[in-house]
Order: structure tokens, then sequence, then C-alpha cells
């Protein structure tokens, strides 16, 4: 019965939800960035490498100027450069987009590790470098539980929240969405309609490198203010799963975050509780919680929420 | 003076020569049908015009000023709308999103779906174009989504309407509701171009007609002053049969029966309710209906491609209920499915591997666990020759054949599985009048190798000249039981409409 009051415990303690919130920011923002890039056709599991040289980027940046906006900033420039990569082989030259992206995560892996020594004079983990600080919004901070919850908390969990309202907003409201999902569906029809299939697909990639940069540059600045090697940890490949969760809707993706991000807190909270004992050995499982969820969500509904029909399907134009 | 005129068209794709020289005038105001054998280059023709491909020589007037259309975009500056053989909807979106993408009406910044739900609808009631404009259109029958179709190109201010093949997915009566429209098109003086293989169609609904065969046009004829079976000579460049006659023949013992069946469709619904029937070897038992009475989920079920809820399927007196595809390809059951771009063929795969699939691992074609590509080359070629494929070319991709050749390869390779059951389900949907005079011959060789064939088709007229037996089904139930010699088309007709055979003797 320890275990039960021990969840119970932590169901009622604000630090889990401050914590879920803030674990889901990353998510949110890399899903959404999926979510772009798919509904448009093309498949990115990218994602993972996009977040970590935006991490990376902003790292870098931020130590060079002093300034951790400007390095929020060049992560999204590096997010958008690797993702123009893969748009232009997926795109342009029709080229199996797994493949691709799983090349560039490599790459992405590659020249943080190496660019590590050169710059920062180490490998594995540079000194704090700046971190982009919690903003106090008066009045909330002074209610009782939630203001314990979002009073002082980074802005990068409001910009994913905005960034989600933008972009439900930008999808299914204007003409543009209209466009995005139309290509991603049935891309010949786009086509005999005049509608530009190439351009709009490069759009939905290249937005997908502005999101995931951000989710890069939160890991990094936004949250340690240091950067440490293949520090995205797998949490790109847990984007893709929350986009797929959330039906590849921005609101969607949103809530299946907020869940990966309540199960990391969870995991988080349990591995202190004082109730339980848990013996430092037993602890990496609970960090493996948030990946048995991704394992039972990708096989449980991957059948219940359906891609668009040509995501991952090059085009390529008759004569 | 002509609306469209297309000058020594030239367009050449590897390995063919799809427009040889082609020259099409078409009157402003007027219905233009063109007509050809499968193959003879029609949708590539029309396809240049709406700047899908380009041609390799000649020119194209429109309104008697030379034009070039390098894609769609032109061609609807032109004035220029087109409706394709295979429709190009968007599945997920909406009637009135679908009409507009492209064009979209905006307010501010946002996508106008007020005002593009009012045009739709202006269009539809002016031109009697009946949709339900807040339905996606994986939800509507493929009649609405032909009028949706039409809305587009409308919506876009086409003056010049090409209707490629429009008539071979629809029903009789949506047929009839086409032309009303295409009259009413006329009348407001629009320009249509038909092309169709029914040639009843082209002599009711054109004024002109071009035929076409073999990537040249071999005639143009004033619709009052010709007939059907000399617009079927241009075509063939032979006299054709127009209706095939069946000798009698003994059927022997039953070779397939259902008994009780239920099946449900996509959305779980019964979409096949308690139907029992027996196959028996050199019969036809015909399926007449209106499509989407539990036809293609009837097929489905019996060639195991979808779950059986109740009842049983035997083959040869033993239960296959619940077999596999390939289970029951072994037992002898061979499928012409009505979709042959879903169910029939890949389309990225050469025909070589289109006419071994099911097969493929039959000592045939392998070596060991390897493909044999000698065998299945050699094989190739016979079939191609034997059903008279075009172009004669084994590494064509299964997608750029045109669509009556896609079906002679399906067709070719099904009944070279010497089947002891046939399961064929619209067999001539799409083809012109020489290829479904061949097809109907083929299987009515079957039946006389003593094959029982079971065949379901939405054509009252190919259901009464093959069928032994007629079986007419109703919201997913068996009507009633008659024979060809013994019915009337509108006695089925009742049927097919919902009357039990007694009621519709009654009258
Ligand atoms: N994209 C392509 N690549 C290669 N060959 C093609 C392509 N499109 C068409 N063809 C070939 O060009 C010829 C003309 O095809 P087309 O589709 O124009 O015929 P069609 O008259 O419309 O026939 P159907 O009545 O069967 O639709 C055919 O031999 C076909 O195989
Ligand atoms: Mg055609």
């Amino acid at each position: 019965m320890r275990i039960v009051e021990a969840i119970f415990l932590v169901f009622i303690n604000p630090l889990f939800y401050k914590i879920a919130l803030t674990a889901a920011t990353p998510l949110i923002f890399a899903s959404l960035g999926g979510v772009y890039s798919e509904i448009t056709g093309v498949v990115n599991i990218a994602l993972e490498g996009i977040m970590l040289l935006g991490a990376f980027t902003s790292v870098v940046f931020t130590w060079l100027t002093g300034n951790v906006w400007i390095g929020v900033l060049m992560a999204v420039v590096s997010g958008v450069a690797l993702a123009w990569l893969h748009a232009w082989g997926s795109i342009k030259w029709a080229g199996n987009q797994v493949v691709l992206g799983t090349a560039l995560i490599l790459i992405a892996q590659g020249i943080t590790g190496f660019l590590m020594e050169p710059i920062f004079g180490k490998p594995g983990q540079t000194d704090f470098v700046g971190k982009v600080e919690e903003i106090k919004i008066p009045g909330i901070a002074e209610i009782p539980f939630i203001g314990k919850v979002i009073g002082e908390i980074s802005p990068f969990v409001y910009m994913a929240f905005a960034a989600v309202a933008f972009s439900w907003w930008l999808i299914y409201k204007t003409n543009l969405g209209l466009r995005m999902r139309s290509v991603g569906e049935n891309p010949e029809a786009a086509d005999t309609l005049g509608i530009n299939v190439y351009g709009i697909r490069y759009f939905g990639v290249l937005m997908s490198g502005v999101w995931a940069g951000l989710a890069g540059a939160y890991l990094s600045v936004g949250e340690v203010g240091l950067f440490k090697e293949l520090m995205s940890g797998g949490r790109g490949f847990i984007a893709l799963a929350a986009m797929i969760l959330g039906k590849y809707n921005p609101v969607g993706a949103l809530l299946a975050s907020l869940l990966f991000g309540a199960s990391t807190a969870f995991a988080n909270q349990m591995q202190s509780s004082s109730l339980i004992h848990v013996s430092d050995t037993v602890k990496p499982l609970f960090d493996m919680i948030p990946f048995i969820l991704t394992i039972i969500v990708v096989a449980g509904f991957v059948g219940k929420s359906r891609p668009p029909k040509a995501d991952g399907v090059p085009y390529e134009k008759g004569a | 003076m002509y609306a469209v005129e297309m000058v020594n068209i030239v367009k050449r794709f590897p390995g063919v020569l799809a427009n040889d020289h082609v020259t099409l005038r078409v009157k402003k105001g007027s219905i233009h049908a063109i007509v050809g054998e499968n193959g003879a280059g029609k949708s590539t023709l029309m396809n240049q015009l709406y700047g899908l491909y380009h041609p390799d020589e000649g020119e194209i007037f429109i309104d008697g000023k030379k034009v070039v259309i390098k894609g769609p975009r032109d061609a609807i500056k032109e004035g220029i709308g087109m409706v394709h053989q295979h429709f190009m909807l968007v599945d997920t979106l909406t009637v009135a999103e679908n009409v507009v993408l492209g064009s979209e009406p905006k307010k501010g910044l946002n996508f106008d779906l007020k005002r593009a739900r009012k045009e739709v609808m202006e269009l539809s009631e002016k031109y009697g174009l009946t949709v339900d404009v807040d339905a996606k259109v994986e939800d509507i029958s493929v009649g609405m989504q032909q009028r949706v179709e039409i809305i587009k190109t409308l919506y876009r201010g086409a003056n010049i309407i090409i209707l490629d093949e429009p008539t071979a997915v629809l029903t009789p009566q949506e047929v009839e509701e086409l032309f009303a429209i295409m009259r009413k098109l006329k009348s407001d003086g629009k320009t249509i171009l038909f092309i169709s293989h029914k040639l009843h169609e082209v002599m009711e609904i054109s004024d002109r007609v071009t035929v076409m065969r073999l990537g040249k046009v071999t005639g143009e004829l004033e619709t009052s002053q010709t007939n059907p079976k000399e617009i079927a000579r241009y075509m063939v460049g032979r006299d054709v049969v127009l209706t095939v006659t069946k000798e009698f023949h003994e059927p022997k013992d039953t070779v397939f029966e259902v008994k009780n069946l239920v099946v449900k469709d996509n959305r779980g619904l019964v979409a096949v309710n308690d139907v029992s029937f027996e196959v028996k070897r050199g019969e036809i038992v015909g399926i007449a209906g209106v499509a989407g009475n539990g036809q293609t989920e009837l097929v489905e079920a019996i060639t195991g491609l979808r779950k059986i809820e109740s009842g049983h399927m035997y083959f040869e007196g033993k239960d296959v209920t619940g077999f596999t595809p390939r289970q029951l390809r072994e037992q002898g059951m061979a499928h012409i499915p009505e979709d042959r771009l879903k169910h029939g063929l890949i389309k990225e795969f050469e025909a070589y591997y289109n006419v071994i699939l099911g097969g493929h691992y039959k000592t045939l074609f392998t070596n060991g666990p390897f493909l044999n590509h000698n065998k299945i080359f050699e094989y190739t070629k016979q079939l191609m020759e034997e059903f008279d494929v075009r172009p004669r070319r084994i590494e064509h991709l299964g997608g750029n054949f045109s669509g009556g050749n896609q079906q002679k390869l399906v067709v070719g390779r099904e009944i070279n599985t010497n089947p002891k059951f046939l399961v064929v389900a619209q067999p001539t949907r799409g083809l012109d009048v020489g290829a479904i005079e061949f097809i109907h011959k083929q299987i009515l060789k079957m039946r006389e190798r003593d094959v029982g064939i079971l065949l379901i088709s939405m054509e009252l007229e190919e259901i009464f000249s093959l069928s032994d037996r007629i079986l007419v089904m109703y919201e997913g139930e068996i009507m009633g039981e008659v024979r060809p010699e013994e019915t009337t088309v509108e006695e089925v007709g009742m049927m097919m409409t919902g009357h039990r055979l007694e009621e519709a003797r009654r009258g």
C-alpha cells in the first residue's frame, strides 16, 4: 500500500505538474515539427538530430555573444539548415526519407561531438554558458497550487503553447494549411490544380527545422545552460510518437506530449519518493517509463491514427 | 470557330509512340467525343491539352490563339478544365475544400470557408450538380465525386471541359444525370471533350466524333451521319461483334458454394446479409445490382480478402471458410478484381512481375529459392502475345499501361492459373469494344473448359449476355434468381431497386 500512497503523493505535489510541463516542452516543439513535415508528405525522423544540433548551436552562440536569445535564434537557423538538407534530398532527389533522416541524425551527432574539443577544449560536456531565465508572472505566482506550477517557469513553456495555437490556425484555418494537407494526402491532385507541390513540401520540412531547433535550444540554454553530447537522448523519437498519437494534429501532438511529459515527471518523482525505497541500480528502469509508453502507443495506436496518404512517398511529375 | 485546335501533336514515351501527328479540331459550344481502343492515346492527348504532359512536336490553339501550356496553371488560365480518368480528389478534405483548392477565397489571412461553401452551392444549383458541400470526399459516392470534379472545373471558370471516361464508373441512372448536366453546360456555351468506350453513349450525346487507333486519328465523323458499327470499324480496323453469343453448355457438379454468408463493410455495418448460392462447373452465375449493394464485400469475402462474420464457404465440398487468399488460390480459385489499380496490379512493377504475382513461388518461375528471370520473361512475352497487351513491352511499368491494357494483364494472369473457379468483378470496366469482345470470349472459353464462374457486373448487358443464371443483389440480400432467357431487363431492374422476384413478377 505504500506504493499507492507514494503515487497519491506524487499526484498532489505541484512539482510533479511543473516537471511534467517542462519535460513536455521540447516534445511539444519537436512533435509540431513532425506535424509540419509529415502533413505535407515528408517523413522526418531527423528531428532527433535537428534537436541535438540546435542544442549545441545555441550553447556555442550564447557562449560567444553572451546573449542567450542570440543562441536561441542560431539554434533555429541551424535547425532550418539541417532540415533543408533533408528537404533537398527527399523532395528534389526523391531519396528514401527514413535513410536520409537517419543519416542526418548521425551527421548531427558527429558534428557536435567533433566540435566539442576545438571550441570548448574538452569532450563530453561544456561549462555553464548562460540560461534563459524563468519568468515570474505576478498575480499567478500567488495563487495556491497553480502558482507553484506555472508561477515561475521558463518562457519556453509559454512559447510552446503559443506555437501550438499558431500552428493549429495555420494548418486548419488558412489557405496555406489547406494546401499543405492536400499535398500530403494527394500530391497529384494538388498538382493538377496548379499547386506547387515541391514548394509546399519544402515549407513543411523547413518549418520542422524551426520547431525542432527551438526544442533543441530549450534542452540546452532553456533548461540547464550547457551542452552535453547526445543530450537529445531519444526525445526526437518520442516526439514522433506524440505526433502519431496526436493524429498529426498540433493540438493532439500537444496533448500527447503532455502525456509523455507527465510520464517522465512521474518516473522522476517516484524515484525520489521517501516512502518507497528505490535502490540506485533500479533507478534507470524508471527512466525507461516514457519509452515503454512510446512502444505501447506506437503499437496500439498507429493503426488507428491514419498518416497522410502520401506520407513518405516522393512526388515525381510526369514527362 | 474552333475552341480547341491541336495540330500535328507527337508524343513519345520510352518504347511507345503515344500520339503520332494527331490533329484534333473542336467547335466552340459542341460536345466532341474521342473514341479509340485502349492505349490509342486519348488520355495522353488530353493530358497535353491540360499541361500535364508536353508535346514533343505540334501546336495548340485555344480560340484561334496559339498557346504553350506549361502546366495545369496555364491550362486553367486558358479556361481549360479536366476531369481525369482516375479522379484527382483529396479524400480527407470536404467537397467545398476540394473544389476551391488552389484558388481559395480569402478573408484577411484566413481561408474563407463560408464563401467557398456558398460558391460551391451556387454552382451546384445552377447546373443541377447535386453535392453535399460539407461531406468528406472519402464518404461520398463515385457519382458525387464526379460531380465534385465537374464543379472544380466550373469554379475555375472553365469554358472547355475535358471528361476522360466519365461514365466508366457510373450506374446507368448516373450516366443519364451526367448527360443532362452536359447538355446544360453545352447550352451555356461550354465546349466539352468527351471520352468513352461506350458507343451508344457517344451516339446519344456527341455532335462529332474523332476516332483514334494506335496513336493516330483514323476518322472524324458527324455523329448524326454515322452508327456504332462504323465507329467500331474505324477503331479496331475490322468488324467487331458487339454482343457475343454463347453456345449451350451443360453444367456439371457444384464447385463452389456459400451458405448463409454474413459480411460487414469498413464501417462495421452488415453489407452481405445471409447470402447463399452455388456455382457449378461450366456455369456462369451473374450477380447484378446497383453499385454499393454489397457486391464488393461479397467478392472480398469469397476471395479471402475480408473477414466472414458468419456462414460457410465450400470449395469442391470442402469447408474453406476463413482460408487466406493464397490457400484459396491453391484450391483452384482465381480472381479478377474490380479495382485493377488497388487489387489487380502494382503500378511500380514491370509487366513481367505483375503477371507472376500470386504464382511467384511456383516452380514455373523459380530456380530453387530464386526467381528465374529467363523463364519469367519468356512467360510474360507469351502472355502479352496471347492476350494482346499493348505495348508489347515486358519492362513497361504496370501504371504506365493504359487502363484497358492493365485489365488485359490481370485477366491474362488469372486465366493462366488454370482455375477451377473464377471470380470476375467488372471485367470490362473501361475497356474498348474490341477488348470487351475478347474478354467475353475468354470467359466463355473458360466455361466450356468446365470452370465455374461468378461474374459481378454493373453492366446489365454483360450480365445478360454471359450468365446462365442471374442473382440480383440489393442492400446485401439476394432478391431472387432468374435465367436470362426467362426474364427481362425491366424485371431485373425492379429487383435491383429492392423488389423481390415475386413482387417484380406481379409487376
Ligand atoms: N507515363 C507513361 N509512360 C510510358 N508510357 C505511357 C505513359 N502514359 C501512357 N503511356 C503509353 O501511351 C499509350 C497511350 O496511352 P493512353 O493512356 O493515352 O491511352 P488511352 O487511349 O487513354 O487508353 P484507355 O482507353 O485504356 O484509357 C499506351 O501505350 C500507354 O502504355
Ligand atoms: Mg485513357
